[in-house]
């Protein structure tokens, strides 16, 4: 039976929640379908980084201004989601103070605060920064958390409507005439396939809508760029540290959470490698030097982890080369481009702007469904975002301080939501980011779990110092006792888990990562009799 | 990565043998033990402070968990800074009567027949219960009457006749409560051929002080002992010993850790009387005769946690067996549960007593006739909680002393 929609957006990943969100808030029913989980692309797999816009300030003014419009509403509509932390771009030896001026004048045209601080100041301020600074300047970078800002807009899409399926791949497009008319989905659990008819599909696919956009018949030129990160082990610096200078490598150290990330590297990869990125040791090298420039305890802090993204660089349309490349914001209508009606790819952009993005497609999509709402997404806060959380910890004030405040800064308000009235939901999950069996629980209730993987996404389980050790097994019990998998699915479960966790650790390790990995093993093959076969 | 580098936590790899090993957690279901305390809240407190748990200060500061620990992280250490860091609960009266124990000492030992009998008294127990919440079912330790301090001042010229010197670190415990302690030590010293002397100035060692959340004060007589141990041990190279295994412990490594304190060109001269002997006796280069009609006495030796810490409960044993008429088991090593100024606060008494438990127990069993321990603190919580009577292991050599 087909099912019926205003609107299919294809892909998970921040702007297509974001237009999920936005079409539902405006009265559009939405179907949004997405092949993996949420936040699996690009979104999740960048530096996390609120930009001030300073970055693009002297290069790129367009982007320094959206940037700056955006991060301003982020803090209000999703704080929950962001670390007002600031930013503090450094100028060292080997820069010299040239370009200072020259950004700063820029930043201030841009509309972006930006301080010209004391290099004693900024050290004060900022205590992992390179003494050997010759200037710095303040702006107002912050972190944003990218799984639970994609979260938070598909919880207020479903709230408002909207229907939203993991794990369904489009693998046709229904065409009449000239005209897309729904999607033939993939239901990558039960292997079943389904018609979802709409009179506009969205492709939010990042660098994987260059294949959409062909199985739909028209043509648009991407260019995968690779983008790897690496992840420290705690939180080496509060403040944002960037190099005043052009844009480079590996320039950027983000205080995200309780870690810190480095990031990132840049090159152009081949699109049959964009599901399977591997970091390499060149690349780790080259983070690792210049992380040292920027906060030289980098040297003897343990890694975490190594990872990549791909950003989705569109070529210009006038350029078939695809050298002119654009990191702006490319909506594109299909129907007055390639004559294709019902058909709408938004990409470029960047974490930052997808909400603006995500308000220029639904403009798009309601101009085609002659609809006049106004977009509301810049007022209305996101869930979790709605109240103060002095407020919601005051009235969490029996749940042990560290499970507490952790809830809080990863689900806001929601966070009351967790069953805790017993020792058995408040007993931890996850030591290392005090995750509760009931914070598990409201996961797999509320988030749509399907795995542990997922569940990270939604919690941080294993994202912490022991990398799963003592947290996978927990997990899976718990998943098991809920009744989303039996014991057997539950073991496979658990060495894909871990075998993901590995793939991050291997290109770091040595050092304590090694030896917490070696450790691991001999946890779950030594002590669990965990293997690597397939259980019959 | 160095031992002293900030990032020390980092070492862990979570296996979380600490807080198996961790007295404070197994009696006390409010304390979240040294792993989620230490390391763990380690990396949350650098994200934000509110991640402080009060609940930090059911911490014992017995490090057990770091003599555990294979990864050689200072998770102890960890728990203390946050301590000192981030509580917000400021030291009240309690705290400044509990920690001060060099000024409530001088204060009691000229009067001390009268403090005696007043602390004892029961109605006094239920006022300081009920004003101080200091526990009304604790015994008091009793004041001595006259300092050991006045004792060494009338033995400067005899002491000074022996060819070797030492000299002497006796805290606050020798001092206002057991003199006797301290001139044993002077005779054993005396027997084998050393003379003793005191510290320029002695403070102090502060190790209440800094459970208590006084750090300044601490900071400030750690300063003046390390001037004095200088002296002793730059200007006059005398090694210094001390009776007291916690005292050792802070003047040894509480300061450099938790105080931040330069302890580096010191440090390997300050040690526990008990090794020294022991270093002496079995080189060879000095010799001991012991009393043949001694009657046989069975002692069970009992380790302190910063003995353990230490690790060095080895050369007390050793001592003790060197005695011909002495018989000795050794106590599994486990903690009293007093821990200092800790067992003495109404809210800890239960859990304090829950965790000696084990070993009162075991050395009611032991049939011996007597305890042996190298902490006054461990003394006071075994006499209050067993039949036996407590003993430092030199005052027992002392007695054996032809």
């Amino acid at each position: 039976m087909t099912k019926q929609f205003d609107v299919i957006i294809i892909g998970g990943g921040a702007t297509g929640a974001g237009v999920a969100r936005d079409c539902s808030l405006r009265g559009i029913r939405a179907l949004l379908l997405e092949r993996s989980d949420i936040a699996t692309g690009a979104t999740g797999r960048n530096h996390g980084l609120l930009h001030s816009g300073a970055r693009y300030a002297v290069t790129d003014r367009e982007s320094a201004e959206e940037c700056i419009k955006e991060n301003m509403i982020l803090r209000r509509i999703a704080s929950h989601c962001v670390d007002e932390t600031d930013g503090l771009f450094l100028s060292l030896p080997e820069d010299g103070l040239e370009f200072q001026s020259k950004f700063v004048e820029a930043c201030r045209a841009a509309g972006i605060r930006a301080d010209m601080i004391d290099p004693k100041e900024a050290l004060r301020l900022e205590p992992s920064a390179n003494p050997a600074m010759i200037g710095a300047v303040r702006v107002p970078d912050g972190s944003v958390d990218p799984f639970r800002l994609t979260m938070a807009n598909i919880i207020d899409a479903r709230a408002h409507g909207a229907e939203v399926l993991t794990y369904h791949e489009v693998s046709d497009f229904i065409r009449e005439q000239n005209r897309i008319a729904g999607v033939v989905a993939l239901d990558r659990k039960t292997g079943e396939k389904q018609e979802y008819r709409a009179q506009v599909v969205v492709n939010a696919c990042g660098i994987w809508g260059h294949e959409i956009a062909r199985k739909a018949g028209v043509t648009i030129n991407m260019l995968p760029a690779k983008g790897s990160l690496l992840i420290f082990g705690h939180r080496v610096n509060n403040i944002v540290l960037n190099r005043c200078r052009k844009p480079a490598d590996a320039d950027i150290l983000v205080p995200g959470d309780t870690i810190s990330l480095i990031g990132t590297t840049s090159s152009k990869v081949p699109f049959d490698e964009v599901d399977n990125m591997y970091v390499t040791a060149d690349e780790v090298d080259l983070l690792l030097r210049e992380g040292m420039k920027l906060a030289p305890s980098l040297a003897h802090t343990r890694i975490l982890r190594a990872y990549a993204g791909v950003r989705p660089l569109v070529a210009s349309d006038d350029d078939p080369s695809g050298r002119s490349v654009s990191r702006g914001i490319v909506v594109l209508d299909h129907a007055t481009r390639d004559g294709l009606e019902g058909f709408i790819t938004i990409t470029g952009g960047k974490l930052m702007t997808y909400r603006l993005m995500a308000e220029w497609t639904t403009d798009l999509v309601c101009r085609k469904l002659s609809l006049a709402a106004r977009c509301t997404t810049a007022e209305e806060k996101l869930p979790g975002s709605r109240e103060p959380e002095s407020e919601v910890s005051r009235r969490l004030i029996s749940v042990p301080v560290a499970q507490r405040e952790s809830s809080i800064y990863r689900h806001g308000e929601m966070a009351e939501k967790l069953p805790n009235g017993d020792a058995a939901r408040r007993s931890l999950v996850c030591e290392c980011e005090e995750v509760s069996v009931g914070e598990v629980e409201y996961a797999l209730k509320e988030l749509d779990v399907n795995n542990l993987v997922d569940l990270r996404r939604r919690t941080r389980v294993g994202m912490g110092t022991c990398q799963g050790e003592l947290c996978a097994c927990r997990a899976a019990g718990v998943m098991a006792e809920a009744g989303k998998y039996c014991v057997r699915r539950a073991k496979e479960d658990l060495v894909q888990f871990l075998n993901e966790r590995w793939k991050g650790m291997a290109p770091v390790a040595w050092g304590d990562t090694l030896r917490e990995s070696e450790f691991t093993m001999w946890i779950y093959a030594g002590v669990c009799g965990l293997s690597n076969q397939k259980t019959e | 990565m160095t031992e002293q580098s900030e990032n020390n936590f980092e070492q862990c790899i979570k296996c979380t043998v600490c807080t198996v090993y961790c007295p404070a957690a197994a009696a006390n279901p409010l304390y979240p033990g040294p792993k989620q305390a230490g390391p763990d809240g380690e990396r949350l407190r650098l994200k934000r402070p509110e991640f402080y748990d009060e609940a930090l200060k059911y911490c014992l500061n017995c490090k057990r968990c770091e003599v555990a620990c294979p990864s050689n992280v200072r998770i102890g250490d960890i728990i203390q800074l946050a301590r000192i860091k981030f509580s917000r609960k400021k030291p009240g009266l309690r705290e400044f009567v509990l920690a001060n124990t060099d000024l409530v000492g001088s204060l009691s030992t000229p009067l001390a027949p009268v403090v005696n009998a007043t602390v004892a008294w029961k109605p006094v127990k239920l006022i300081m219960d009920k004003v101080m919440r200091i526990d009304h079912r604790r015994t008091f330790p009793k004041y001595a009457f006259g300092t050991f301090e006045s004792w060494m001042r009338r033995q400067r010229a005899a002491q000074a006749a022996f060819p070797q010197q030492v000299s002497y670190f006796h805290g606050c415990y020798v001092n206002y409560n057991n003199p006797p302690l301290g001139r044993d030590f002077v005779k054993v010293m005396n027997a084998l051929g050393y003379g003793v002397q005191l510290l320029g100035k002695e403070k102090c060692c502060g190790v209440a002080l800094i459970s208590n959340g006084l750090i300044g004060q601490a900071k400030r007589q750690a300063k003046v002992n390390i001037a004095s141990i200088r002296e002793a041990v730059i200007g006059r190279n005398m090694p210094v010993l001390g009776t007291s295994s916690t005292c050792v412990f802070t003047l040894r490594d509480e300061y450099q850790h938790l105080l931040g304190i330069d302890t580096s060109e010191v440090r390997d001269r300050i040690e526990l009387a008990t090794r020294y002997i022991y270093r002496l006796l079995s080189s060879g280069e000095a010799s001991l005769r012991f009393r043949r009609d001694a009657p046989k006495l069975r002692v069970a030796y009992h380790t302190p946690c910063h003995m353990e810490k230490l690790g060095w409960s080895y050369y007390s044993i050793e001592l003790l067996k060197m005695i011909p008429s002495v018989e000795l088991t050794v106590l599994d090593s486990q903690c009293c549960g007093i821990a200092g100024t800790y067992g003495f606060k109404k809210e800890n008494y239960e859990t304090s007593q829950r965790i000696g438990e084990g070993l009162f127990r075991q050395i009611e069993a032991s049939g011996c006739d007597l305890v042996a321990t190298d902490c006054e603190t461990c003394k006071w919580q075994i006499e209050m909680s067993t039949s036996k009577r407590v003993e430092h292991p030199l005052s027992i050599l002392a007695a054996a002393l032809e």
